[in-house]
């Protein structure tokens, strides 16, 4: 697998991908974006912790129009992985209101977006309904 | 010593919709000399100025417009805060009133947005030589699309459908019948740049955007401007008895942020500041949500629409699904919402929006509204909220009881 990296630098490949916050060591607030200083409570110290992988459907949209390049429809959703919200692409599923469900349970997967030309993969996240 | 007072004496929105051969400049300085002339002074007797364009078709427009109708050497502010750019020039010229630096003061707000598509959104393609890691999330390429969407009509059904969620009852046709609506108030709106009729079966039946929101549910893009003179009231007195009748009552101008809270930085929550402007500014006015005779609420999509009932307090907590089935919304219940037709057809020139609900309000407290006035108005409130985020409100009153 040295030949894949992670899309974002909050998705850890391996064995057992996941996603990776930086947690606010005074007020535990959660970030995955790089941070300067916490925005519940300016600390400026972070640990990093591990996110659960399996989550709940909070609320979702279906995009049948975008930006040029790209594939639509896709389901976009706001995922509760046990308390943190995590942001993503609902896949291995139809994108039609009739197979995607508020509160539906789901899983983080993992699936490659291409190659550079040193043959080197980007892998992105996802989830897909658990079942 | 009690701060000063602060009416609106002036106001007036352009024509919404295509002007192909206005510029920005023009449309500013329409509504700019339109609404001095509406509150009977000239760019002589202003204190001061501010205004706001998003999308830079003249900068900067304070400027630019004093140069196109009258530059007095007033001191200018240049104001930007997305969606809620227009009641942020509003609150600024009201706070230099009410500090007494200024007796007279201009907000303006101007775009040029007629077939802009989508707004936000948009991957940066990889050159395919090396992968390369950019932005704050370190991504290799663009984020939108592949990791949710940025698109505001992705972004604002997912508020809705996270309501939907939290509360239930909502669904993809109970959003539509938001959107029929305002559609339907938009046909006694002349300045709306839609105003036809929409049925059900036509919304849902529409171009989907971002489900559930179809193209007619989701806010117009066009071209408009909005401006508004406001005046301190010790100055107010000293006008004819016609300036004073006339004359809006400010009574509540809220600015707020959002605070962080789990979430926020994931999806926008339009929710928090919201609320919390909105119970600043019945604290301020003196007013509660059940003394409003009507409402200009930011419908940017059909989905944010139902939010905002409950973020305003126009219904208990929880409950804005059967409030609006109720049919209070409509003109003809008990707290019409967006009777201009809202920005689901009256359209949404980003910077303008924030001035132009503040007119449609003042339109009706001055009993001038004609076919859509709804009769014996004396208070209404506008709402704005921008991403991310600003949410700006203004509670007026009538000055003629």
């Amino acid at each position: 697998m040295s030949n894949a990296i992670p899309f974002v630098n909050y998705l850890t490949l391996g064995d057992d991908p996941h996603l990776v916050a930086h947690e606010c060591k005074s007020c535990s607030a959660r970030f995955f974006d790089r941070r300067n200083a916490c925005a519940g409570c300016s600390g400026t110290e972070f640990q990093s912790v591990d996110i659960p992988t399996q989550g709940e459907v909070r609320s979702f949209t279906i995009v049948a129009f975008a930006a040029p390049g790209i594939e639509v429809p896709f389901v976009s959703a706001i995922i509760d992985c046990g308390g943190t919200t995590v942001r993503g692409n609902i896949v291995n599923v139809e994108a039609s209101p009739d197979h995607v469900k508020l509160g539906m349970p789901v899983k983080l997967t993992t699936f490659p977006i291409g190659k550079d030309e040193q043959g080197v993969e980007a892998i992105n996240f996802g989830f897909e309904p658990a079942a | 010593m009690a701060s000063e007072d602060v009416f609106i004496l002036g106001i007036k929105m352009t024509k919404f919709g295509k002007h192909k051969e206005l510029d920005t400049v023009d449309l500013a300085t329409e509504a700019t000399l339109a609404a001095l002339a509406d509150g009977g002074v000239t760019m002589k007797d202003m204190n001061i100025i501010a205004a706001g364009n998003l999308m830079g078709g003249a900068m900067p427009i304070a400027q630019v417009i004093q140069k196109a109708c009258g530059q007095t050497g007033i001191p200018a502010y240049n104001v930007s805060n997305a969606c809620a750019t227009g009641a942020t020039a509003l609150r600024v010229v009201g706070m230099s009133i009410k500090a007494g630096e200024s007796d007279f003061g201009l907000a303006v707000g101007v775009e040029k947005l007629a077939g802009a598509g989508l707004l936000a959104g948009g991957s940066r393609k990889s050159d395919g030589k090396e992968w390369e890691r950019s932005g704050r999330y370190g991504a290799v390429a663009g984020v939108d699309g592949r990791i949710g969407t940025d698109t505001m009509p992705g972004v604002f059904a997912q508020i809705g459908m996270e309501y939907n969620h939290k509360y239930g009852g909502a669904n993809f046709e109970l959003f539509a019948e938001i959107s029929r609506k305002n559609h339907s108030h938009s046909t006694l709106n002349p300045l709306a740049a839609y105003s036809k009729e929409m049925t059900l079966e036509q919304i849902m039946g529409d171009l989907m955007i971002a489900y559930p929101n179809t193209r007619p549910m989701c806010s117009a893009n066009c071209d408009g401007a909005a401006a508004a003179v406001l005046v301190s009231g010790s100055k107010l007195k000293t006008l004819s008895q016609e300036q004073q009748r006339r004359a809006v009552k400010i009574s509540a101008s809220i600015l707020t942020s959002d605070p962080y809270e789990e979430a926020c930085q994931v999806l926008p929550n339009v929710n928090t500041l919201t609320r919390a402007a909105a119970k600043q500014a019945y604290e301020q006015a003196g007013v509660g949500p059940e003394d409003l005779d009507l409402v200009e609420l930011h419908d940017c999509f059909a989905t944010a629409e139902l939010v905002h009932y409950d973020n305003l307090m126009l219904c208990e907590e929880g409950n804005a699904v059967d409030f609006f089935k109720s049919g209070a919304t409509w003109r003809t219940g008990t707290t019409p919402v967006n009777v201009s037709g809202g920005l689901q057809s009256k359209g949404h020139p980003i910077a303008a929006t924030g001035i132009a609900n503040v007119w449609e309000v003042c339109h009706h407290l001055r009993g001038e509204a004609g076919p859509r006035q709804i009769e014996g108005a004396k208070v209404g409130l506008a709402h704005v909220i921008g991403l991310a985020s600003a949410c700006g409100i203004h509670i007026l009153e009538s000055n003629s009881a």
